[in-house]
C-alpha cells in the first residue's frame, strides 16, 4: 500500500498560510518565543464563533478547512489530531478561575472547550463529518501517533482522505513555566542565528499544520509519504535510522536531503552533529526550527516543509544546514527528536 | 512502521484484566462489590474543595501515600499515575505471558486531564506570583506524563502512546490497541486509560449543572445528573500468535469496536442519538453480529438527562423490539471520565467470564417513551456470549466495543 499526502495547510510564525510563497521571505523575530501569524480567520470560520473561540482551536480549524478545500475534499474519511498540550488557553482561563474565585460562579464555556479533543471534534461540529474523530496527546510524538492511526485506517481500509493535523498553541502561563523549566534560552535570540550560537535553550513555538492522507495516486499528490517510525529512548539511533531506511529498500545514498529537528540547545543537538560527521557525512541537511520555534509537534511543520519541498522542487536557502547546492530532492528524511525522549523519522519521495 | 495491506492478525484477544474504582482496588474486590450490590459513592474526603459535603462523588478508598507505597512510586506524583500503574501492573500480571521480552509490547493509555490534580496545587501559588509554585507540581501536567511514568515502571519502552477524547478516551485506547496488533506492528498491548478527581473536572462538570447531589439513578426517569469517580481499568491484548502461548485460556476477544461523531455540539448529545447509534451499528457490523446476538450492554448511562435519552433513542432505533440486558455500572463507580472505557470493558469482560451481570442501582421509574428499562439486581449463571460497551464523550466522540466468548 502506498500512501500520499495530497494536500497540507500549516499556520506557523512563517508565512506558511500563503501559497505564493515557500519560505522566501523568512521573518526574522528576536526573542525566545515565536508567535503564529494569525491568518484571516473569516475565510474559515463563522465570525460569530470566531470571538468563543481560543487561539488552538481558530488555527486549527483555518488549517484543516484549507487543507480539504486545496485537496478538493469535501467530507474527510476519518479526523485525527495530535496535540501535546490541548487547548491551554482555555484550561488556564478556567484554572484561573477556580482560584480567583474560590471555585463559585464559573462560567462553563473555558472548561467545555479546554478538553484536548476539542480542535478534532469543532472541525467534525463544522462539516457534520460523523466519521472517525480520534486525539493523541502523547508528549513529542503526539502528532507521529495520529500519523500511525491515519496509516493504519488506509492500510485496513477503514478510510480514505484522512484528515491528520498536529496542534500546539504557546500561551504565556506555558512560557512563563517552561522557561522557568528551562527549556528557552536566558537572554533574546534572533531565531535567524539560534542554530549558529549554541548555548543551554531554544526558542519555544506554536502552530497548526494539516495533511490530508490518501491511498490515491493522483497527479496533485504532493507527495508519497512511505513510512514513519517512532522511538523512545533509543540505544543507538544511528543503527535505527539504518534499520529504518533498509527496511524501506533504500541505502543511506538514495536520501537527498534530511531535514532534522536541531533546536539551538546544546544538548539538544548533540546527536545532530553526530550524525552530520557520520551516517549523514554526505547527505545535504536542512533545519527548520530556527523558522518555527520549537514545539512538541513541530515534526508537523517539518512533515509540510518537506512535502512543498518535494512537490516544488525547492529547497528554501535558509533552511540548508551546510554550503551545499540542493537541487529537486526525491527521497527526504525528517528526524526529530524531542526532549532527547522521543524520536521520530519519516521518509517521503517525490511522487 | 511497515504497514502491509491484507496481513492484518485476525483475532485480538484479552489476556488480562485490571482495575481500580470506588468499589474496589482489584478485580476481585469489584466482583465482591457488584455481588453486594454495594455503590463507591460518598462525601469528598481527598479534594480539597468548596464541594465537600454538597457533591457525592466515587473515591477509590486509597490515599496518595497508600497508592505510593503499593506501586512505588514517589508520593509527590499525580494520582492519575498511581491509579494508572495500579491497575496496569495488575492486568499485565494477571495476563501472565510466557517469555514477555521476546515480544514487540505497547501500552496504549488515555486520561483527560492528565497530571492536573497536581498542577492545581502549583497554580495556586503561581497565580500569586508567577516565579513561585512548585516546579515538580507542574513537570508532569501532560496526559503523555501519565503513560510515560507507567510505561517506565512496567518497563514497556517499545512503544506507548496517550489518548484524549473526553469520556470516551480510554475505549478508543482499547481499540487503537486493537488495531496496533491487527496491522502487526505489536503482539501484546496492555490498553485502558485512568483519571482521578480533580477540582478542575468538578468544578467544570458543576458549572455544567450536571452533576447529581445525590448517587446517581442512570436510565431512571427522575435522574439528575452524573456522580463523578476516579479510576483505571486495562485490559491486555494479545495477537493469536501470542495466544497459542498463554498458560491459560483467554478471557475472550475483541470482535467489534468502532468510532463515530455525534457532530451535533460540543458538550450535548443529539436527540437522536446519532452519534451513539453510528458508533454500535459500526461495531456490530465489524463483529459480523446482528442486534439480537448482543446478551449484555454495558450502558455509557452517565445518570445526565441528555445523555441517558440519547443513548436511550440510540439502542432503541437498534434493538427495539427485543432488547438485551443492559446496565450502567456507573452507578456502582461513579463516571470515571477517561478512565470509564478501560474501567467497562473489563467489567464486559468478567460478564462474560463469570457469567454476571451487573445491575443498574436505585432504578425506580423508566423513561417515558421507552420500552425497556436496566437490569435491577445482580444476576449470576447467566450465558452471556457477546457484550457491547458504550462510551461517550465531549466533542461527540462515541465508541462501543464488543467483547464475544471464544
Amino acid at each position: 500500500m502506498k500512501v500520499y499526502i495530497r494536500s497540507s495547510a500549516c499556520i506557523s510564525a512563517q508565512q506558511s498560510f500563503d501559497d505564493d510563497v515557500f519560505l522566501d521571505n523568512v521573518i526574522e523575530y528576536t526573542g525566545t518565543r515565536l508567535k503564529a501569524i494569525e491568518p484571516d480567520y473569516k475565510a474559515y470560520i463563522d465570525p460569530k464563533q470566531i470571538r468563543r473561540m481560543s487561539h488552538v482551536i481558530k488555527m486549527g480549524i483555518a488549517a484543516a478547512k484549507k487543507c480539504l478545500t486545496d485537496g478538493n475534499t469535501d467530507m474527510p474519511g476519518a479526523i485525527i489530531t495530535g496535540t501535546a498540550f490541548g487547548c491551554m488557553e482555555d484550561t488556564v482561563s478556567f484554572l484561573t478561575r477556580i482560584v480567583e474565585e474560590n471555585e463559585q460562579l464559573l462560567s462553563p464555556t473555558a472548561f467545555i472547550q479546554s478538553t484536548h479533543n476539542t480542535v478534532a471534534a469543532q472541525i467534525a461540529l463544522m462539516l457534520k463529518c460523523h466519521n472517525y474523530n480520534n486525539t493523541f496527546v502523547h508528549k513529542g510524538i503526539s502528532f507521529e501517533s495520529a500519523l500511525l492511526d491515519a496509516r493504519m485506517l488506509l492500510a485496513e481500509n477503514e478510510a480514505n482522505d484522512i484528515l491528520v493535523g498536529g496542534i500546539d498553541e504557546m500561551v504565556d502561563t506555558s512560557f512563563t513555566v517552561l522557561t522557568r523549566l528551562g527549556l528557552y534560552r536566558r537572554w533574546p535570540v534572533s531565531n535567524l542565528s539560534l542554530l549558529w550560537t549554541e548555548s543551554e535553550g531554544t526558542i519555544g513555538g506554536e502552530g497548526a499544520a494539516f495533511f490530508l492522507l490518501t491511498d490515491k495516486q493522483s497527479p496533485g499528490n504532493l507527495a508519497e509519504f512511505i513510512a514513519l517510525k517512532t522511538l523512545y529512548k533509543p540505544a543507538d539511533i544511528k543503527e535505527e535510522i539504518v534499520n529504518f531506511i533498509e527496511s524501506n529498500s533504500l541505502t543511506i545514498g538514495d536520501i537527498d536531503l534530511v531535514i532534522n529537528g536541531k533546536n539551538g540547545d546544546i544538548s539538544n543537538d548533540k546527536v545532530y552533529h553526530s550524525l552530520k560527521n557520520s551516517l549523514f557525512k554526505d547527505t545535504a541537511i536542512a533545519n527548520y526550527k530556527h523558522l518555527c520555534g520549537d514545539y512538541s509537534v513541530s515534526s508537523s511543520f517539518a512533515l509540510w516543509m518537506a512535502s512543498n519541498i518535494l512537490k516544488r522542487g525547492i529547497v528554501p536557502e535558509l533552511t540548508i544546514e551546510q554550503q551545499t547546492t540542493v537541487t529537486s530532492p526525491k527521497k527526504i528524511l525528517i528526524y526529530n527528536h524531542y526532549q532527547n525522549k522521543y524520536h521520530s523519522l519519516m521518509l517521503l519521495s517525490a511522487i | 512502521m511497515i504497514i502491509i495491506k491484507r496481513r492484518m492478525s485476525s483475532t485480538v484477544y484479552i489476556a488480562g484484566l485490571g482495575v481500580i474504582s470506588a468499589i474496589g482496588n482489584n478485580v476481585a474486590e469489584h466482583l465482591t462489590a457488584f455481588g453486594q450490590e454495594k455503590a463507591g459513592m460518598g462525601d469528598i474526603t481527598l479534594l480539597n474543595t468548596i464541594h465537600r459535603n454538597e457533591l457525592p462523588v466515587a473515591e477509590v478508598k486509597l490515599s496518595n501515600n497508600e497508592l505510593a507505597e503499593m506501586t512505588g512510586l514517589p508520593v509527590g506524583i499525580s494520582r492519575t499515575a498511581l491509579l494508572s500503574l495500579v491497575a496496569a501492573k495488575e492486568a499485565l500480571t494477571d495476563a501472565g505471558i510466557p517469555d514477555l521480552s521476546n515480544l514487540r509490547t505497547g501500552f496504549v493509555s488515555a486520561n483527560s486531564v492528565g497530571g492536573m490534580d497536581k498542577s492545581e496545587d502549583f497554580f495556586v501559588d503561581f497565580l500569586a506570583d508567577n516565579s513561585k509554585g512548585k516546579l515538580r507540581h507542574v513537570y508532569d501536567h501532560e496526559c503523555g506524563s501519565m503513560t510515560e511514568i507507567v510505561a517506565e515502571k512496567l518497563g514497556i519502552t517499545q512503544f506507548m502512546t496517550t489518548l484524549s477524547t473526553a469520556c470516551s478516551s480510554s475505549a478508543n485506547a482499547i481499540f487503537y490497541g486493537a488495531r496496533l496488533i491487527k496491522n502487526n506492528l505489536l503482539d501484546v498491548v496492555i490498553a485502558g486509560g485512568a483519571d482521578s478527581l480533580t477540582k478542575f473536572t468538578l468544578n467544570g462538570f458543576n458549572t455544567l449543572m450536571i452533576l447529581d447531589k445525590e448517587f446517581c439513578k442512570p436510565f431512571d426517569e427522575h435522574r439528575e445528573g452524573l456522580n463523578l469517580g476516579e479510576g483505571a481499568g486495562y485490559v491486555v491484548l494479545v495477537s493469536d500468535k501470542v495466544v497459542k502461548n498463554l498458560n491459560k485460556q483467554p478471557y475472550c476477544k475483541l470482535s467489534g469496536y468502532n468510532n463515530s461523531n455525534d457532530a451535533y455540539h460540543q458538550t450535548a448529545s443529539s436527540p437522536e442519538g446519532t452519534g451513539s447509534y453510528l458508533a454500535m451499528k459500526g461495531a456490530l457490523a465489524k463483529s459480523g453480529l446482528q442486534p439480537a446476538d448482543i446478551d449484555y450492554i454495558n450502558l455509557h448511562g452517565t445518570g445526565t438527562p441528555n445523555n441517558d435519552s440519547a443513548e436511550g433513542t440510540a439502542v432503541k432505533r437498534i434493538f427495539d423490539p427485543e432488547y438485551p440486558p443492559m446496565s450502567s455500572t456507573k452507578s456502582f463507580t461513579g463516571h470515571t471520565l477517561g478512565a470509564s472505557g478501560g474501567i467497562e470493558a473489563v467489567f464486559s469482560v468478567l460478564a462474560i467470564n463469570n457469567k454476571i451481570i451487573y445491575p443498574n442501582l436505585r432504578f425506580k421509574t423508566r423513561m417515558n417513551g421507552f420500552d425497556f428499562e436496566p437490569v435491577k439486581r445482580f444476576l449470576k449463571d447467566q450465558d452471556i456470549n457477546h457484550v457491547m460497551s458504550n462510551s461517550f464523550g465531549f466533542g461527540g466522540n462515541c465508541t462501543s466495543l464488543i467483547f464475544s466468548r471464544v
